[in-house]
């Protein structure tokens, strides 16, 4: 175990290094000057030049991929070099609580509605509920959020107006019930498909066979015996969708003019910073790799019977 | 070696005891559908591409505009019809390199392992840690003005992963088969062992993943259109989704026509892909 463990771990260090330098190489291949494109080509030669120098531009490639590592390792990500002097990560803090916030109630929603279903689908396979619950699965993964959004604001927000408008001053819990929703909707889905077929697959096992021949109520048997065993494979959708969770917040955020990591990055490309994208970029990454970790060393230890060599 | 498997897997999805079932039937008409739409669009097309109306924009639908017109008085049934083909392209071409070039790298890393085996997974970690449309967005922000071939070109780059690995998997526990160790035995080259052997018994699941690719691709690339990053010498349904989010609380059909022929037709090949892995895998519970 301890050795799977370091393993593990050293992959994911090697992972963040091929990170860090693609995303380096990749936005230094923009072409034209990143100067011109932060302050625009009026900008007053000085200026330029102030930028210049504290961006480390006229250093050598080389060079500037060191100082690229000095930024990742201090936590700041690079200075941003306005007149605010503020770093990108301080910009990420202040956006990531509503991304967070956005990607949890969208979890949330995600298990409240996917497991249920899954259950309920296993426990009668091929009836009409297990059918219904199919149907409603593949249309969940099919429908793309950027459109699910608009279609529930148009159906909440301005047909029933039970719902605030995006942008709207209403804050707190109903501003999220949307986004959320939109966000959530094909986790959702994946969860149902996921629950449902390895529910079926325990259902089948000895011991819940033993169990309900001992006499024990149906519920237990379902609820303790069954899905307890049937919510590893689960778990581990549940992990590796999360960054799909954070790149469909994205979208979800331009749909309903939420501020968040998405938003950050969008003005960043509109503004062509490559500093801000390049921050994004490699936040949503770097959440992504430590969840698949944890997703994997978790699995491990829930799951006794998992050997690693 | 390749086109007899195909008729048999034709016979297979019309007879036999996993024949397709009417949800994939309806998946492979609409695609038709879609597809001969793409085709002939110029004829099918009730106003020129370039048509446009200032004095009727934002309209809803009517007798001359059977889908409305957008924020230029473009008509939008127009649009969408070209559309098509951006969406087609897209998925086709997407899924066909990186399908190419995952099952090449794949299959030799699986069969020779050893150090190109290591190279090519860590390759394929680190492009797999960029979730979903990330590392295409990262792509495209490198082109001032994203053409098509170049949003292409942005998906296909993070796509290839999800097939090497696959195939380096059905590669890795075929290479020990006897049929290949007999056709090593017998002295065949290389070459002709892997890409004639090997590979084609690996591609039923490739194939599987393909048809979900198509509609992956599709998505893929109307999300990055609705994001405004999209092919901008084309007019693809997620730009006019984008369009539609904009303007909702003035008109509704703008965003509800492009996210349908988008919804319909990722919901067709969802229901092939259902079908196909129903014929091609018979040991997978159905609806996994």
């Amino acid at each position: 175990m301890a050795r799977f463990l370091l393993r593990r771990f050293f992959a994911s260090l090697i992972v963040i290094f091929g990170v860090v330098t693609l995303v380096f190489f990749v936005l230094r291949a923009v072409p034209g000057d990143p100067v011109e494109s932060i302050l625009g080509e009026q900008a007053l030669e000085v200026d330029k030049q102030a930028l210049r120098d504290c961006l480390n531009l006229d250093e050598p490639l080389l060079v500037q991929y060191g100082f690229f590592w000095q930024d990742v390792f201090s936590g700041t990500l690079g200075e941003l070099c306005d007149e605010r002097g503020v770093t990108v990560a301080e910009r990420l803090i202040d956006n990531i609580p509503a991304t967070m916030e956005l990607a949890l109630a969208a979890m949330f929603f995600a298990l409240l509605l996917g497991i249920p279903l899954g259950i309920i689908a296993a426990l009668r396979p091929y009836s009409w509920v297990d059918n219904t619950t199919a149907v409603i699965a593949l249309g969940g993964i099919s429908i793309p959020n950027f459109w699910l959004g608009p279609m529930l604001l148009i159906l909440f927000s301005l047909t029933l107006q039970v719902l605030p408008n995006p942008g709207s001053e209403v804050a707190g819990l109903t501003a999220l019930v949307l986004p959320a929703i939109t966000l959530g909707t094909a986790l959702s889905a994946k969860l149902m498909r996921m629950t449902r077929s390895s529910m079926l697959e325990v259902l089948h096992r000895d011991y819940v066979r033993t169990a309900r021949a001992k006499g024990l109520p149906r519920a237990k048997v379902i609820l303790k015996h069954a899905l307890r065993n049937a919510m590893l494979p689960v778990v581990t959708i549940i992990g590796l969708q999360f960054g799909a969770l954070l790149t469909g917040a994205i979208i979800v955020e331009k749909v309903f003019a939420r501020p968040g990591v998405g938003t950050l990055l969008l003005d960043g490309i509109e503004a062509r910073n490559y500093l801000i994208v390049q921050g994004c970029v490699l936040f949503i990454s770097f959440v992504y790799i430590i969840v698949n970790l944890a997703t994997d060393l978790f699995y491990g230890f829930v799951d006794p019977r998992i050997r690693y060599d | 070696m390749i086109l007899p498997r195909f008729r048999r897997l034709f016979a297979l999805t019309t007879g036999g005891p996993n024949k397709f079932s009417f949800l994939a039937y309806f998946g492979m008409v609409f695609l038709a559908l879609v597809a001969f739409v793409a085709i002939f669009a110029p004829w099918l097309a009730p106003y020129e591409l370039t048509h446009m109306d200032v004095t009727r924009q934002l309209e809803g639908p009517s007798a001359d505009h059977w889908l409305g017109t957008d924020e230029n008085g473009a008509d939008v049934l127009t649009l969408m019809i070209f559309g098509a083909r951006v969406a087609g392209l897209v998925g086709i071409s997407v899924v066909s390199i990186c399908a190419t070039v995952g099952i090449i790298l794949g299959a030799v890393s699986g069969y020779f392992g050893g150090a190109i085996d290591e190279v090519l997974m860590r390759v394929t970690d680190i492009l797999m840690a960029f979730p979903g449309i990330l590392l295409a967005i990262l792509i495209i922000f490198i082109t001032q003005e994203p053409s098509l071939i170049a949003v292409i070109g942005a998906l296909s780059v993070s796509g290839w992963a999800g097939y090497a690995r696959l195939v380096r998997g059905q590669v890795l526990a075929l290479r020990e088969e006897a049929y290949v160790k007999a056709a090593r035995a017998l002295g065949l080259p290389t070459r002709k062992i892997l890409f004639g052997h090997v590979v084609p018994n690996s591609l039923a699941p490739v194939i599987i993943q393909a048809t979900f690719g198509v509609a992956g691709a599709i998505l893929a690339e109307a999300a990055l259109s609705f994001l405004g990053l999209g092919p901008q010498d084309m007019t693809s349904w997620g730009a006019l989704l984008d369009q539609g989010a904009s303007y909702f609380l003035l008109t509704a059909h703008l965003a509800i026509f492009p996210g349908l022929a988008i919804m319909f037709t990722v919901l067709s090949i969802n229901f092939v892909g259902d079908g196909l892995r129903d014929v091609l895998d018979p040991h997978a519970l159905t609806r996994s």
